[in-house]
């Protein structure tokens, strides 16, 4: 009993830092529509600049995620223009070469990674990792509630964003109906794109959690692909109270599997989460369609 | 009518040839390399009978290629099954699956799908780890039986069987093409609702073109337990097949049979090439960018090209 209830603290935890690492797919593919399959890819390559600022100038890696925000954004305003002129304006068989290209695009950047950092796993170090809190016989990993923390801000601070800002309402007004802001005379395309750009700014704060919550390796996107899928199906595509939820549905569901069954069943449950979700309720928890 | 005596006439030219291969060349190098270029042949074609035909991105390649391997590891381990067992029981297996993935189109398109057919291949990966008796994480070593008269080592027949498997593959995706069934899955590719308003059997169509394109796949999978003479679930379920796999039909362009033979043997070439020469992660790297490149710039791949010279010339001189 006390180890079920371990798991449901860690669980809820790790599913706030779900959250953050998800919230980037939220937007681009919850309210863009782009199937961007490359989003873990990108977080992982987030990871890595983290790692390599903390490891060469010893930079706190939260510090470091922050410093790397700003190239992230130009980085995605850079992406979904290549997206968008070649694939949404040519219209027909978008989704088909859309999906090759962003699995494409994750590809290259696995073995970029590996090429320039080798196969080997990379942490951080910094003063509040390794370190535990203690409740009773309860022992919770500092790294988590650091993670948990920053994890929640950044998905409370993001979805203010989207609900209380003038660009963020336009996103969702764009998401709701483009035509619609078409004729009130905004460019959908440009409010795309910066929410595209947004969306992988976030990757910042969230690769350097990866990298605090644990160490990470060029193909852990993969097992990525399948948790921030299943986060952003099953909230409904593009809620961002239901991101929440979901991460933690998730979280916790992750960690009692993992006591009970052991670790080895661990990364098949996010995606069998995802089959199930998606066979049985498409639109999600507060789905938007 | 002519064209498919000339088609057949070919084939049985193409296997006749690599049958004397066997025959004619000692050193096995020249099959052991043959042979994984003959394997992305078949997966390519059986990929572009679901993915390039009907328009569904299939990313599970590895799940039905893995699903091959290890049955054929099953039936080795459990009954000493012969090859050809092997090979059948792995098609039937993977028609059974890729009715399963059928049954999943059935509320999913575009994005969903593709990312289902991941989670798919994941979930089976995860359960073939923890399945002891298929050796676990770990791998499985496996022993070739003795090797068949007329052939003189287990890796050229191997080649020769893949070649067979080849010859099947495309005499499928040719009949598909040129039936009612071709021209039904690029109707819904097209546009899903209307074929099924104008009375395309979309449904039924989906379904085929899946148990197909998963036997095939499982089917080419099944020979790899013997080639390597092991198995592991991390090499055989690894997404490096899905994304050669998707990357070499659509370089060769899907409208056309030959558009992933093509592709397959250009990239099978090409990776087999740098994989000796330089390193298996460079291989990737390119095989990765060539995907970008041509879903960005020639979307209907080198078979687009090809037609767009020809169409151009046919202008010129008009």
């Amino acid at each position: 009993m006390d180890l079920l209830l371990d798991a449901v603290v860690i669980g809820v935890l790790l599913g706030c830092f779900y959250a953050a690492v998800s919230i980037g797919l939220s937007v681009s593919f919850g309210l863009l529509d782009v199937p961007h399959v490359a989003h873990p890819a990108f977080l992982v390559m987030a990871s890595y600049a983290v790692f390599f600022l903390n490891d060469r100038f010893d930079i706190d890696p939260l510090v470091a995620g922050l410093l790397i925000t700003p190239l992230l954004f130009l980085f995605g305003l850079a992406a979904y223009r290549l997206y968008y002129e070649t694939f949404e304006r040519r219209g027909t068989d978008a989704a088909v070469r859309g999906i090759a290209f962003f699995f494409g695009v994750a590809f290259i950047i696995e073995v970029l990674i590996i090429l320039q950092f080798g196969v080997d796993q990379r942490s951080v170090t910094a003063s509040y990792i390794g370190q535990a809190w203690r409740f009773g016989d309860m022992r919770i990993p500092l790294r988590l509630v650091v993670a948990f923390a920053v994890a929640s801000a950044l998905t409370i601070l993001l979805a203010l964003y989207l609900s209380k800002t003038f660009m963020g309402r336009a996103i969702r007004a764009v998401a709701q109906d483009e035509e619609a802001v078409r004729l009130m005379g905004a460019n959908p395309v440009r409010i795309k794109q910066w929410a595209f750009g947004v969306a992988t700014a976030v990757l910042g704060v969230a690769g350097a959690l990866l990298i605090i919550v644990a160490p990470v390796d060029p193909t852990l996107d993969r097992a990525y692909i399948g948790r921030t899928f299943c986060v952003v199906v099953m909230a409904g595509l593009g809620s961002m109270s239901g991101t929440l939820i979901a991460a933690i549905i998730l979280g916790v569901a992750e960690t009692i599997v993992l006591t009970l069954f052991g670790a080895s069943w661990a990364p098949a449950i996010s995606f069998a989460m995802l089959l199930g979700v998606l066979a049985v309720r498409p639109q999600g928890l507060l789905g938007r369609r | 009518m002519k064209r498919s005596v000339t088609f057949w006439i070919g084939a049985i030219a193409f296997l006749v040839i690599i049958l004397l291969t066997t025959q004619i060349i000692g050193n096995e190098y020249p099959f052991f390399a043959g042979y994984v270029i003959l394997q992305f042949i078949v997966l390519a074609v059986a990929w572009s009978i679901l993915g390039g035909y009907a328009g569904y991105v299939n990313f599970g390649t590895s799940a039905f290629f893995g699903v091959g391997v290890y049955t054929a590891v099953l039936l080795t381990k459990a009954a000493g099954a012969p090859l050809a067992v092997q090979i059948a029981a792995a098609a039937a297996v993977g028609a059974l699956l890729g009715l399963g993935v059928g049954l999943l189109t059935l509320r999913m398109q575009g994005i969903f799908f593709s990312i289902a057919t991941i989670a798919l291949t994941i979930v089976i990966e995860t359960s073939v780890t923890n399945w002891r008796f298929l050796g676990g994480a770990a791998g499985i070593q496996l022993q070739r039986p003795p090797v068949t008269p007329p052939f003189h080592s287990y890796v050229q027949m191997l080649f020769f069987v893949q070649a067979l498997l080849v010859v099947l593959a495309v005499a499928i995706a040719r009949y598909i093409q040129n039936s009612w069934i071709g021209r039904g899955l690029q109707a819904l590719r097209d546009d899903e609702l209307a074929a099924e308003c104008t009375g395309v059997p979309t449904l039924r169509l989906k379904l085929l073109a899946c148990v197909i394109s998963g036997a095939l796949m499982c089917a080419a999978g099944a020979p790899a337990a013997m080639y390597l003479q092991y198995a592991d679930p991390s090499s055989a379920f690894n997404l490096n097949y899905s994304v050669s796999v998707l990357a070499m039909s659509l370089i060769g362009g899907t409208s056309h049979w030959a558009g992933p033979v093509i592709g397959a043997i250009l990239l099978g070439v090409t990776q087999q090439l740098l994989a000796v020469t330089i390193s298996s992660e460079v291989n990737v790297l390119v095989l990765g960018i060539m995907l970008v490149l041509f879903v960005v710039a020639a979307p209907q791949g080198l078979i687009g090209l090809f037609r767009k010279m020809v169409d151009g010339r046919a202008e010129g001189k008009a």
